[in-house]
This record gives C-alpha cells, sequence and structure tokens, in this order.
C-alpha cells in the first residue's frame, strides 16, 4: 500500500533580509494512514513551516517550496491550485493549533464554530451540521455538549478549548491531522488528557497524525515514528523506540538526555540534566554546506565543518545525518 | 461530582447582554438613548398626531411661538413651525441614517479589501482614499448635488461619497490587526474561502470600532444635509430643519426664533447620537470591558 503522505527533498525558502534562506533543506518523509509521525527540536527549527507547507499557507510572497515534492493521497500538493487546496484543508488535512486561548473566535459560540467548519465541506443543513456540532464535542468528551455548545470561547477552559479545536478538526474526518504543539499552553494534567483523546480518536477513524512539538516525552508515548529536526534539516528519522534507545545525532542525544523521566529509572543518584549549550544558528547561516549543528557540538572534527554530513541509514530504519553517527 | 463540576459558577453573559451592562454604566448615554427615542417616535408618528401641512400658510407671518394658537409660531410664509419641525425630523434623520449606510457600505468594502489582501490592492484603495481625505468635503458634495440635482437621493448619497473614508480607515485597520490573529489562520486552516474569512470571520471581530463610527457618522451626517440646505441645495419639495433654517435666514434679525427653533432641534438630534456613540464606545471597546 502506498503512503498516504510522501515528502520527497522538500526544500522551502523564506525570503529574509539577509537573501534567501532555507528553512526546509531536503526534506523526505512517508507517513502511512493511521501512523503518528512525530516532528521534535527547538524552536525555529522548522517544524512549523513544513506543516504550513503541507497545508498549503505559507506565508504569502515570503515563504515558498522551492524544490520537491508532497504527495498526499497520490497528489502532488505543491502542483495543487489554490482552490483545490482549500478544498484539501480542513477536509482532508486539518490542523489543531498551538493556542488554544487564541484559536477560537470570540465573537461565535464554539458550536457555531464547529458547524461552520462541517459546512463548509459538507452539503449540510444548518440543524444537520449543529447536531453533528454536538456530537463531536460529546466525542472529545466535553461534559454536557448539548450545553457547551452555546457557549463562547471565553466561557471555556483551555483544555475544553484545545478539545473543541480537535472537535473542529475532526469535523470532516481528515486523513491527516497535524497537531501543531497541541498542548504547550496547557498544564500537565490536561497534557495528557488530549494525549489520551488524540490516541482514542485516532483508533477509532484511523487518521494519520503529525505531531510537532519540543517534548520528547509526548513523543515516546504517542508517535510511531519521529523525525528530529535541526536548523531546517533532518538530524534523525526512524521509530522512536530505536532513537530513544540508541540516538545516533549528539543532537537527539542531547535532547533525550534533558527530559528526566527518559533518562533516570527513579535509581537513588538522580544525574544532573544536561543541556545543549549554545543556540540555533540565525536564518542567514541555513543551507550552508556544513554540519549546521558542528558549533554546539562535542564531536565536531574537521569534516563537520567542511561538508554537510549523509543520511546513513542503521537497523530498523533508523536514519542519522551526522559524519559520526556510527561511534555514537 | 461531576453535576457540580458542570455547573458554572456565575451565569456567564452573551456578549450583547455584556454589551448593555456597560452602556447602561454611561448614564449621560442612557439618557440621550431616551431623548433619541423620542425624536425618532416623534418622527415616526408626529405627522399623524399633528396633521398639519407643513406647506400650508395657517396663520400670519412670523407669528411668535406660544401666541395665536401655534405653539412654536409660524415662519415667514406663515406656515406652522410645529409641523415643519415634525415633518423635517424624518427627512433629516432619513438622511443620516441613510448617508451614514451609504459611507458604512463603501468604506467597510474599501478598508476590508486593503486590508485583507495587502499588496498593490491595498496601495491603489488606499491612495484613493486619501484622495478623497483631502477633497473639501462640502464643496464636492455641493459640486454633485450642483451637477446631479437636489434630490433626497442624490444628496444622501453625495453626503456617503465624501465622508466614507473615516470608515475604511478604520476598517483597514482593524483588518490588518485581525488578519494576523491565530483563530483567522485556524479558519483559514480548517478550508474557509477569502469571502468567508473577511465577511464571516474578520468583520464580526472588526466590528465595534465601525459601529462607533457609523453611530457618530449619523450625526455629521444631519449636520452636513443642514449645511447643505442652508446653502439652498436640498429638495424644495420636502422639509429639513436645514432647509428651514436656511430659507428663514433673512430674518434672523426680525424673527431669530425661525432660525434658533430648528438650530435646537439639530443640536439636540447631533448631540443625543453623539453621546450614544460614546455609550456604544464603553459599551464595545474590549479595553474598558472588564471580564
Amino acid at each position: 500500500m502506498a503512503p498516504l503522505l510522501t515528502v520527497e527533498n522538500l526544500r522551502i525558502e523564506l525570503t529574509t533580509r539577509d537573501g534567501v534562506a532555507p528553512v526546509i533543506d531536503d526534506l523526505s518523509l512517508n507517513l502511512n494512514a493511521g501512523e503518528t509521525l512525530s516532528f521534535v527540536g527547538e524552536s525555529g527549527c522548522g517544524k512549523s513551516m513544513t506543516a504550513l507547507a503541507l497545508m498549503g499557507l505559507l506565508p504569502e510572497k515570503v515563504g515558498r517550496v522551492a524544490a520537491g515534492k508532497i504527495i498526499f493521497d497520490g497528489e502532488d500538493l505543491t502542483q495543487a491550485s489554490p482552490q483545490r487546496l482549500r478544498e484539501i484543508r480542513g477536509n482532508d488535512i486539518s490542523m489543531i493549533f498551538q493556542e488554544p486561548m487564541t484559536s477560537l473566535n470570540p465573537v461565535f459560540s464554539v458550536g457555531e464554530q464547529i458547524a461552520e467548519a462541517i459546512r463548509a465541506h459538507q452539503n449540510l443543513s444548518r440543524k444537520a451540521a449543529w447536531d453533528k456540532a454536538v456530537e463531536l464535542l460529546d466525542a472529545v468528551r466535553i461534559p454536557n455538549p448539548k450545553g457547551r455548545a452555546v457557549d463562547y470561547p471565553f466561557q471555556m477552559s483551555g483544555g475544553q478549548r484545545q478539545r473543541a479545536m480537535i472537535a473542529m478538526a475532526l469535523a470532516c474526518e481528515p486523513k491527516l491531522l497535524i497537531a501543531d504543539e497541541p498542548t504547550t499552553a496547557l498544564d500537565v494534567t490536561v497534557q495528557a488528557q488530549i494525549f489520551d483523546l488524540l490516541t482514542d480518536l485516532q483508533k477509532q477513524s484511523g487518521a494519520a497524525i503529525i505531531l510537532i512539538t519540543h517534548d520528547m516525552g509526548a513523543v515516546a508515548e504517542m508517535a510511531r515514528d519521529v523525525i528530529v529536526m535541526y536548523a531546517g534539516r533532518k538530524a534523525e528519522y526512524g521509530p522512536v523506540d530505536a532513537i530513544i534507545e540508541h540516538p545516533r545525532h549528539p543532537y537527539t542525544q542531547g535532547l533525550i538526555s534533558c527530559v528526566p523521566h527518559i533518562v533516570s529509572d527513579m535509581s537513588e543518584e538522580r544525574p544532573d540534566l544536561v543541556e545543549v549549550p549554545g543556540i540555533v544558528p540565525s536564518l542567514k547561516d541555513f543551507g550552508r554546506d556544513e554540519c549546521l549543528f558542528a558549533s554546539r557540538c562535542a564531536h565536531r572534527t574537521e569534516q563537520c565543518l567542511a561538508e554537510r554530513p549523509p543520511e546513513k541509514p542503521f537497523a530498523g530504519g533508523q536514519l542519522a545525518d551526522c559524519w559520526h553517527a556510527e561511534e555514537l | 461530582m461531576s453535576d457540580l463540576m458542570q455547573e458554572p459558577i456565575e451565569q456567564a453573559q452573551s456578549p450583547l447582554a455584556e454589551a448593555w451592562g456597560m452602556f447602561k454604566r454611561n448614564h449621560a448615554a442612557v439618557a440621550a438613548l431616551g431623548v433619541l427615542a423620542l425624536i425618532v417616535l416623534g418622527a415616526i408618528f408626529g405627522p399623524y398626531i399633528y396633521p398639519t401641512d407643513p406647506f400650508e400658510m395657517v396663520w400670519a407671518p412670523f407669528s411668535p411661538p406660544g401666541q395665536e394658537g401655534y405653539l412654536l409660531g409660524t415662519d415667514y410664509l406663515g406656515r406652522d413651525l410645529l409641523a415643519m419641525i415634525i415633518n423635517g425630523a424624518r427627512v433629516s434623520l432619513m438622511i443620516g441614517l441613510a448617508a451614514a449606510v451609504v459611507s458604512i457600505f463603501i468604506g467597510v468594502t474599501v478598508g476590508a479589501l486593503a486590508g485583507f489582501y495587502r499588496g498593490w490592492v491595498e496601495e491603489v484603495l488606499m491612495r484613493i482614499t486619501e484622495f478623497f481625505q483631502v477633497l473639501p468635503t462640502l464643496l464636492f458634495s455641493m459640486v454633485l448635488v450642483a451637477l446631479f440635482g437636489a434630490s433626497l437621493p442624490m444628496i444622501t448619497f453625495a453626503i456617503g461619497v465624501v465622508s466614507w473614508t473615516a470608515v475604511a480607515r478604520i476598517t483597514r485597520s482593524e483588518f490588518l490587526r485581525i488578519r494576523e490573529l491565530e483563530y483567522v489562520k485556524a479558519s483559514r486552516a480548517s478550508g474557509a474561502s477569502n469571502r468567508k474569512l473577511m465577511f464571516g470571520v474578520i468583520l464580526p471581530n472588526a466590528l465595534p470600532p465601525i459601529i462607533v463610527q457609523s453611530a457618530l457618522m449619523v450625526g455629521s451626517a444631519i449636520l452636513f444635509e443642514a449645511g447643505l440646505s442652508f446653502l439652498g441645495l436640498t429638495d424644495p419639495n420636502v422639509v429639513s430643519w436645514g432647509q428651514i433654517i436656511g430659507s428663514n435666514r433673512q430674518y434672523i434679525l426680525d424673527a431669530g426664533y425661525t432660525v434658533t427653533i430648528p438650530g435646537i432641534a439639530i443640536f439636540v438630534t447631533v448631540l443625543a447620537i453623539s453621546l450614544v456613540g460614546d455609550g456604544l464606545n464603553d459599551a464595545l471597546n474590549p479595553k474598558l470591558r472588564q471580564r
């Protein structure tokens, strides 16, 4: 079976004051229906840009797909017309945003907004769309969905709003759901609930999920595959278990050692948490023919500064872009 | 337990109820709303209650108010001033409202397109807006009325055409702000069309300042119409307050009341509208709202 989503050698360029910067540089991935793929990396590494590119929503005039293909369900989205992309958005691919506080329109009730999302793609009467909205609110486990559907966003808590956002994203039973840091703005207990909800809904609907996050814990829990991004490039790609077991890229190692509960097995002796020193290079340094992580890397050699590391395959489908991946 | 959690502690207010709550706190605005309601009721039902024809010569000219049985006296042709004020209220209010509608329609359309599409669309539309802004408004509307005839629709249109720029600028600035907000992106991501985004998502959120501006616009349109009719650019077959002042202006020293009374009517109406607009500003301005 062909994968639901295939991205081939995608390159996205942003026009900045300092010239054109490749915010996504040569990214390839596969995602099957019903599976979860996770993007991890720190701010500004191109996670959200990838999501926007999939939706055809790159910032106008500034961002563009310079090369590569995004094949979704047999159709190349980079070649699709704006009209076609609009049909796909919300219907086949939908998205949950980071800030549930600001992602709902304050002047309409939650039910109206969900019904509107349904009616944008399906030929339903107002009444039928409203009923479906109430059903969806029930599906995302909002208590008393009938009563809450008439509530305005400001009358809901953060977790409830995020649930409403999920309900809206699932309104047209998308094949692919992109969750851009869906729990960053929520507190920890609610985070777990949202992840549980997403997992359950995925089982029911068979949708593929792309989970964008910088929380390695969430990745370990939710995803099957993970892509670690650094400065617009893939650092490591492969099954989550294999990568957490044996990260082959120094950046992945750094990210994993940042998370306490993965490292320490509740031993008496708790090692100090490690940080990844330094900061992400600025946009104007993106796209250089060298390892962009080199400036922060403990394993740096001459080679790292001279040439961009190639992709190296390992057992279990793990891919790492590092000159020293075998030694790590 | 779960019942407890579902019960809201305080009954949350709908946005409208909340706005009314804020409006009520502005006492001057509430009083002005009362006055305005009286004026509107008077304009609608007055001619039935007081059926004297405003064009008919009912008594000797320049009969002062209160004497000879005419509450507001008679004008230079012996017409009943009270009947003229009542009938004039209809025309003045109608022109005020209709001109405001015209200018809001033009202004919102221009501002929305400019703020939404940015780029050359915005460039062109805003230059056009600036062009209209620097035109001397009274002169321009006089030219329009003089060229195309002093009918009510033409006067309304002329006033609307010269006063939409403020609405366009407000709408544009609101659109520029709101289009970058997360929920607009979320709407776009759920497949909303541009038209839907503009008028279904952004415009409802941009409305409060537009509503306030529109209220003030009604007041200034009434003033504008008074100005035009004072200069004689008016439909001679209808009475309006400005026209009463204009036609009696030669007798301002002998019979001041013929000018003062319609002047007071204009003053009270425009003031009431302004105060209501101020109250709307309190009610709809999110910065003044306490949640």
